[in-house]
């Protein structure tokens, strides 16, 4: 068995991040694992633009935007190991991986980040009705195919769900020669950001069909059509609605789950709303030295909301190597009226500086307040002009109020008026 | 009246800009100055940067976007410039593969690097 101050679990722009800001923080023996032949996680799929804008002040593609990372990691010296996969961590920190090039090795590890993103939700999952013929993709495998294998998963395409790797790829597959006949969101809004309901459907007359979803998928060995419904306030298929689409070419976009079987293993536990471990506000898990970060702890919106939340956890890993664990008095974050998922769900007091508390909101809100209550203190409340559950919200937690407050800190969305 | 969508914000206010002679004369129905710009742009001369994936002698695909955004008529003639050429290894990344992408004075790069 090997030995390495800090192990890094996932090359994405959380690995990266975090072991950036470990190594400028000075940790010296520092390694990361990479399952995949590359670094950049998800981000090497992602060539469209909008990446960076508020990190580098500039819209990047995402391989652009890792490759900085990358290019920052080298010049740093950090050791990442690709087409190496961590299969196990224990509780006391022993890290089981395999390679092709070492095969299975065991690393003891003074501190761990796990950085190891999520996955999209399949057809399984969702429980869509018809037969099991070829032809229906997640929205991201098509991505893959297209964007780094280059191959087209098919000719004409039904989109379900219009979160914004379903818009993206209505796009994608229509610049690509074929044929997307539809988005089908079975909500009443989509998920997905105005920019790319605008630039990849209305900009290609892509029709979004909203409170609707799949109700038939028809076909023997490829697909060859599908049935879509409106539904009702509880997402029941409305009978009579029908609209039959002749395709080959089913994706989902039906939302994304953290990937945590590492940690599931190393016995931590899940928080039910977000699907990522539990953390402190330095991102330490419930194992003293293991810390969480990136879309493995909660799914993001943003690339660069990604590596602000990995370096803080890249510092503290640093910090508890280096200074040694601390025992701290914690204060729990609960969700409060219309917020699902806050993170962290725990802050120690005193504090060190200001908490950035991030959720998302349950419904859609017009001109409504993100409040935090906890005895003893009054946190300053923030008017939004809306508040959607496509987009992360966020409450900063400033380090003064913070440190008078006494018991549970409640986030809450308040003060609604009607438009 | 055009009516545009502004993607400023998850409000998404649809403004109407009114042209005449292929110029703004008045923005309404905005909520707030971000997306003026924006909708000024929209109804005169749409702009977009196009990204796509170019072959490879030998290799994966590589991924390109134009260097800046071109009009948004010229996007699928943009793409079948892009489908007609093949490049060779190495390529770094913001290389230039297209000097001017139809007529739009605008380069196609290289977003990622590729070696031998």
């Amino acid at each position: 068995m090997t030995r390495a101050d800090l192990l890094i679990i996932g090359a994405g722009p959380a690995g990266l991040a975090a072991a950036i800001a470990a190594r400028q923080a000075g940790v010296k023996d520092l390694l990361v694992l990479e399952r995949e032949e590359a670094s950049g996680g998800i981000l090497r799929q992602c060539i469209h633009n909008g990446f960076g804008l508020h990190r580098f002040k500039e819209e990047l593609t995402g391989p652009e935007y890792a490759q900085r990372d990358i290019d920052l990691a080298a010049d740093l010296g950090i050791r990442i190991q690709t087409n190496a996969m961590a299969l196990s961590v224990t509780r006391d920190k022993v890290v089981s991986f395999v390679s092709r090039q070492e095969g299975p090795r065991q690393i003891e590890c003074g501190a761990i980040i796990l950085c190891t993103g999520c996955r999209e939700r399949s057809r399984g999952a969702i429980g869509t009705p018809g037969t099991r013929c070829a032809g229906v993709f997640s929205a991201g495998t098509a991505q893959k195919f297209v964007n780094l294998h280059g191959f087209m998963p098919g000719s004409q395409v039904v989109i379900l769900g219009s979160g914004d790797i379903g818009l993206i790829m209505a796009r994608r597959m229509t610049l690509q020669g074929a044929r997307v006949l539809a988005c089908v969101e079975i909500m009443p809004y989509s998920s997905g950001l105005n920019r790319n309901i605008v630039q990849c459907l209305n900009d290609y007359d892509i029709p979004l069909y909203l409170s609707h979803t799949v109700t038939d998928i028809r076909g023997t060995s490829r697909l060859n059509g599908i049935t879509i419904s409106r539904v009702d306030e509880n997402r029941r298929p409305v009978p009579g609605t029908e609209i039959d689409f002749s395709c080959d070419t089913l994706l989902l976009s039906v939302g994304l789950i953290p990937e945590n079987e590492l940690a599931l293993g190393a016995g931590l536990n899940l928080s039910a709303a977000t699907g990522g471990v539990l953390v402190d506000d330095r991102f330490e898990t419930e194992i003293d030295g293991v810390f969480s970060a990136g879309n493995a702890l909660h799914v993001h919106d943003l690339a660069d909301d990604v590596s602000e939340e990995a370096a803080r956890a890249g510092r503290a890993a640093a910090d508890y190597l280096l200074r040694g664990g601390q025992k701290r008095q914690m204060l729990s974050v609960m969700d409060g009226r219309g917020v699902l998922g806050a993170v962290p769900q725990k802050i120690a007091v005193p504090a060190e500086e200001d908490v950035r508390v991030r959720f998302r909101v349950d419904r859609v809100y017009e001109n409504a307040y993100v409040c935090a209550h906890a005895q003893g203190a009054v946190f300053p409340r923030r008017k939004h002009r809306i508040l959607t559950p496509g987009e992360m919200a966020q409450a900063v937690l400033p380090k003064q109020p913070l440190s008078l407050a006494e018991g549970d800190i409640v986030i809450s969305i308040e003060g609604e008026k009607e438009r | 009246m055009t009516v545009v969508t502004c993607i400023a914000c998850p409000v998404g206010c649809r403004m109407g800009v009114e042209t005449a002679d292929g110029a703004v004369t008045a923005v309404s129905g905005h909520g707030c100055k971000r997306g003026v710009e924006y909708a000024r742009q929209e109804a005169v001369c749409p702009m977009r940067i196009v990204t796509a994936v170019v072959r490879v002698r030998g290799g994966m695909p590589l991924s390109v976007r134009t260097a800046s955004p071109i009009p948004k008529k010229d996007i699928f003639a943009c793409m079948s410039a892009i489908e007609g050429i093949v490049v060779n290894k190495p390529v770094t990344m913001g290389q230039i593969l297209i000097e001017d992408v139809c007529g739009s004075g605008v380069a196609v790069i290289a977003t990622k690097a590729m070696n031998e």
